[in-house]
């Protein structure tokens, strides 16, 4: 099982090494839109500081969401996901590679570079570490959940709009909890509270979205 | 030939697939009703039909990828879905694509099959790869390969796996006329060894014991 898991996480990031070009677009997306919030709202460290919190948020929601279309489609297309679904045993684990090599590839990235956005939006320090943790626990959620999306719509042609209609509004909780984080931080009160629920959001995708998308491929798979 | 699968297969005492009433239905249209046939062991069976005869539809209700709408799909006298574990191990399908990736080399692209089952050694995969004609393109990325290049690398699979049920559709898509005759003789060399074979091809196969089914007709002549 472990070793289905480890397999396919090796495969799926030495593919992802293979189109390293790919890759930097959610990112270059991500700081793009940030930069463009001061000079369509306004450069004033006052009015950014109050929208950082929410603005870094969405922006890494819709960085994610540019990311999850071609996550299984390219699988349906060359004949990789029948393969997959005749695994014999353990195919919710070579999933599960694939989602986690998906989050290191744009979750962990988008963390990463979250800092300089906080710089850009005038984020108070007060808020840095909360924002890094957050969204260091809370992308994994948007890409176990965003998995959901691409596997239900794998067999379409153009899935990119119909992807965020359906993953959006799950998307809800991660982006409430996530911006409390920051928020409450920034407030001064602790802010552990919303973190241990993002963190708990996480956990519950990371359970239950894998047998989602395996049911989701099947079905697609017998049609 | 086959310098790494030399051991034959234990004996059968059921099919190892078999087909019972098994109907198809696509988008509301039948394709094949009623169909039956058992494979044993050292048996092929080429199923033969029209465009939209429901070939590549059998192949993919006899490896459990298609829910047929009638009837059940048997191995070892048990249906299918009732130890997936054991038939999904026995089962090498070749489907219409060849589950190649194109930014992998070709020995990348068997060294992490995307089953998680299957573990080759990097001197077997070498060694399959000789033996499909592909010496010496071991490390180029499969983009740069012909169709029929990218196909010959799916073939090495049946070189490494120890399955013994192979499906095989349109195994000749693409293939040279060499390499035609070298799946033929990796057919015969299966067939051998007490492995079971059913695949789809319009043109004719030279393989001793070959059953045909025509899909178009319903007639199994034997």
């Amino acid at each position: 099982m472990n070793s289905a898991l480890t397999r396919s996480l090796r495969r799926e990031l030495l593919l992802a090494a293979r189109r390293r070009g790919e890759l930097a677009n959610p990112l270059l997306f991500f700081v793009m839109v940030a930069a463009l919030v001061p000079l369509g709202i306004s450069p004033q460290a006052s009015v950014l500081a109050e929208l950082a919190p929410g603005m870094i948020w969405v922006m890494a929601l819709l960085a994610t969401l540019l990311s999850l279309e071609p996550l299984f489609a390219e699988d349906y297309r060359d004949g990789t996901l029948d393969q997959l679904l005749l695994a014999p045993a353990g195919m919710v684990f070579v999933i599960l590679g694939k989602m986690l090599a998906h989050w290191l590839v744009t979750g962990l990235p988008l963390t990463l570079i979250a800092p300089l956005l906080a710089v850009l939006l005038a984020l108070p320090a007060a808020g840095w570490l909360p924002l890094l943790l957050g969204l260091l626990v809370g992308t994994l959620a948007l890409s176990m959940i965003g998995a959901m999306g691409a596997a239900l719509t794998v067999s379409l042609q153009r899935s990119g709009v119909l992807l965020t209609l359906i993953v959006m509004p799950l998307y809800v909780p991660v982006i409430i909890f996530g911006s409390a984080v920051v928020q409450r931080a920034i407030e001064g009160f602790s802010w552990l509270a919303p973190l241990a629920l993002l963190g708990s959001i996480s956990l519950l995708a990371l359970a239950l979205c894998p047998l989602v998308v395996v049911g989701a491929l099947r079905l697609t798979a017998s049609d | 030939m086959h310098p790494l699968a030399a051991h034959s297969f234990p004996p059968l005492d059921s099919a190892l697939l078999a087909f019972d009433a098994v109907s198809c239905e696509r988008g509301g249209r039948s394709i094949f009703s009623l169909l039956s046939f058992e494979l044993f062991g050292a048996a092929a069976l080429q199923v033969q039909g029209d465009n939209g005869a429901g070939k590549t539809s059998l192949l993919r209700i006899a490896a459990g990828l298609l829910a047929p709408s009638g009837g059940r799909v048997l191995s070892r006298g048990e249906p299918v879905d009732s130890d997936r574990y054991r038939f999904g191990s026995e089962l090498l399908y070749l489907g219409h694509h060849a589950a190649i990736k194109a930014n992998l080399t070709a020995v990348e692209n068997l060294q992490y099959t995307i089953d998680g089952r299957h573990r080759f050694e990097l001197a077997a995969i070498f060694a399959a790869l000789a033996a499909v004609g592909l010496a010496g393109y071991e490390d180029l990325p499969c983009r740069t390969f012909s169709a029929g290049q990218r196909r010959r690398v799916a073939l090495a699979l049946l070189l490494l796996s120890d399955a013994r049920l192979w499906l095989l559709d349109e195994p000749f898509t693409a293939i040279d006329r060499g390499g035609v005759a070298m799946i033929e003789q990796l057919m015969a060399g299966h067939l051998g060894r007490g492995g079971a074979i059913v695949l789809t091809s319009h043109q004719p196969v030279s393989l001793a014991g070959l059953r045909t089914l025509n899909l178009t007709s319903g007639a199994d002549d034997e």
